[in-house]
């Protein structure tokens, strides 16, 4: 399996990567432990020793590779391609407040009328950012679901293809001088997650997402609607304030406690954005 | 009511059932339901029957994956069930020994009457009983029930209840067999395999297309000839050459790419199920 790759896309140097090999090759997850959690300052700098784990040592390989985080010689711009079980359709997943990241998303938002594309903003500190794309100067995951883990869809691949290419067709335009005039964003920024109801003794599962609430992430979840079906026959309503749910039933997060997240909407406004000129 | 004795099968009552979840691990409906009914069976007791919920493939369960070493459910041959080496086997291969001894031996007169195997697909297979009830039980004892879609290692709580459900009225279908009832004969409209269809290979055996955006999630829908099936990575189309119209299943299933199977074609037929009763 051909493991990086560099290819000239117009005025860009295109490195392509797969991160993480074995889990490739196991068609796993991961092997010992969540790659994309490894890229907090506190990871990239504990000493490795020979029980560190496969994904930390590789994260130390990425982060000499493509950064270092928060240095100069890091590359520019990093996309992390994903996909989940949730059905959010496409979604940019960005920590920090990158304008560029922003532009970009919207962008593809405009190119894209008919499919769904919706920002979300982690609000995290540099320092504390988790994810691989944190290494970059500016960097955002591409999400897209939904899809089983370990199932290739052709109609979840051509998003995925289309929104790359076009985040690529906006990078070569602001290297060609393209000012981005300022604009307003729709952005859902994380708020907080929900677990299952669980067993306090055994913290098996005791109740499945509500079939309500399955598959309507990105749709307001308001106080008294069901969020959850317990194996019993009752159901669980959500109490607080109304928000936006979204990696709903995400597979990957039953081990993180997480049923789904909720998120607040918010206009951001994006300045304008263009190439410094010498 | 009318009596169909001339043409009834008479059978056996059918008195120890079992059901089994997490044949394959990550198949998250039927190892939550059997973990329930093993710490509360009442859901599944019938009058006059015995019924056992069984997770089959315990280390699989733990780490949420198909299998640890080998398919457990391609695991129940007569050379398998026969081979020396005890907890050195392939796990599942050891694993298969053992519940063939618990519910087996398999083909004897102490092996359980009914064994219903849980299982959850990615394609969108809704519900699959292999075929009707009775007619396994008349012939063959086991029945996989295959629900889907529903992704590897998610609890979809629609999928879930509709398996529950469906255990229910077996259970109480036996039940109300072995209190006497005849069930008259019924015609049954059944898929019958007919071939695997894998996924377009390189030289290296790596995938080089995917199902069809037209194919996707259309399982049991007719495939026609020169229909599409497959779309190259740019964009190509690659169409259904068989010489009549099939009917495809298990699409896109996760497992499945392991075992070069993009989908199965069947065709359909109608099967005439005899009248059934206790002897």
């Amino acid at each position: 399996m051909q493991k990086h790759k560099v290819d000239q896309v117009g005025s860009l140097s295109v490195c392509s990567i797969l991160n993480n090999p074995p889990a490739i090759d196991a068609c796993r997850r991961y092997i010992e432990t969540d790659l994309n959690r490894c890229f907090t300052d506190a990871s990239l700098s504990v000493p490795l020793t020979d029980s560190s784990p496969c994904e930390l040592r590789r994260a130390h390989e990425l982060n000499s590779l493509l950064g270092p985080k928060g240095s100069e010689q890091a590359v520019d711009l990093l996309c992390d391609l994903h996909n989940t079980t949730s059905n959010m359709g496409i979604c940019f997943i960005v920590d920090s407040l990158d304008w560029v990241s922003f532009h970009i998303a919207k962008y593809v938002q405009r190119k894209m009328p008919s499919s769904p594309v919706r920002l979300i903003h982690i609000n995290v500190s540099p320092s504390e950012a988790y994810s691989v794309d944190s290494i970059a100067k500016h960097g955002f995951a591409i999400e897209v679901g939904p899809q089983p883990h370990g199932v290739l869809r052709a109609d979840i691949y051509n998003m995925m293809k289309e929104a790359v290419d076009h985040s690529l067709e906006w990078l070569n335009k602001f290297n060609a001088g393209t000012t981005f005039e300022g604009e307003d964003v729709e952005a859902f920024v994380f708020e907080k997650s929900v677990d299952y109801p669980r067993d306090p003794e055994t913290s098996d599962l005791m109740a499945a997402v509500h079939p309500k609430l399955q598959d309507n992430d990105f749709k307001l979840l308001q106080h008294g609607d069901p969020i959850f079906s317990l194996f019993t026959g009752e159901t669980v309503n959500y109490e607080g304030e109304d928000l936006y749910p979204f990696f709903i039933n995400e597979c990957a997060y039953y081990e993180k406690r997480i049923a789904f997240h909720l998120a607040r909407k918010k206009t951001i406004t994006l300045p304008p954005i263009s190439m410094k000129k010498d | 009511m009318s009596s169909y004795n001339n043409n009834s099968v008479r059978l056996n009552a059918a008195t120890k059932v079992a059901v089994f979840g997490g044949t394959h691990g990550n198949e998250m409906s039927g190892v939550t339901l059997v973990n329930l009914w093993m710490k509360n069976s009442d859901e599944i007791q019938r009058k006059g029957l015995e019924t056992k919920p069984f997770i089959t493939n315990p280390k699989a369960v733990e780490k949420c994956t198909r299998y640890v070493d080998t398919d457990l459910n391609r695991a129940f041959t007569a050379e398998n069930l026969s081979a020396l080496g005890g907890k050195d086997l392939p796990y599942e291969v050891w694993r298969a020994q053992e519940i063939n001894k618990m519910f087996g031996p398999k083909g004897s007169p102490d092996a359980y009457d009914v064994i219903f195997d849980l299982h959850n697909t990615t394609s969108k297979d809704y519900f699959n009983l292999q075929m009707m009830n009775y007619v396994k039980v008349r012939r063959h004892p086991q029945l996989r029930l295959e629900v889907g879609p529903q992704p590897q290692g998610v609890l979809r709580s629609n999928i879930f209840d509709s398996m529950r459900m469906i255990i229910k009225h077996a259970l109480d279908f036996i039940e109300l067999f072995n209190e006497g009832v005849e069930f008259p004969p019924c015609t049954v409209e059944v898929f019958r395999v007919l071939e695997r269809v894998d996924y377009p290979r390189d030289a290296n055996g790596n995938i080089i297309a995917m199902v069809h955006p037209n194919l996707q999630d259309c399982d049991w829908e007719p495939l026609n000839p020169g229909d599409p099936m497959f779309q190259t990575f740019d964009g190509k189309t690659i169409h259904y050459q068989g010489p009549g119209t099939v009917y495809p299943t298990f699409i896109n299933e996760a497992a499945y790419y392991e075992k070069q199977q993009a989908f199965v074609t069947t065709k359909r037929e109608t099967l005439v199920a005899s009248a059934v009763k206790k002897s």
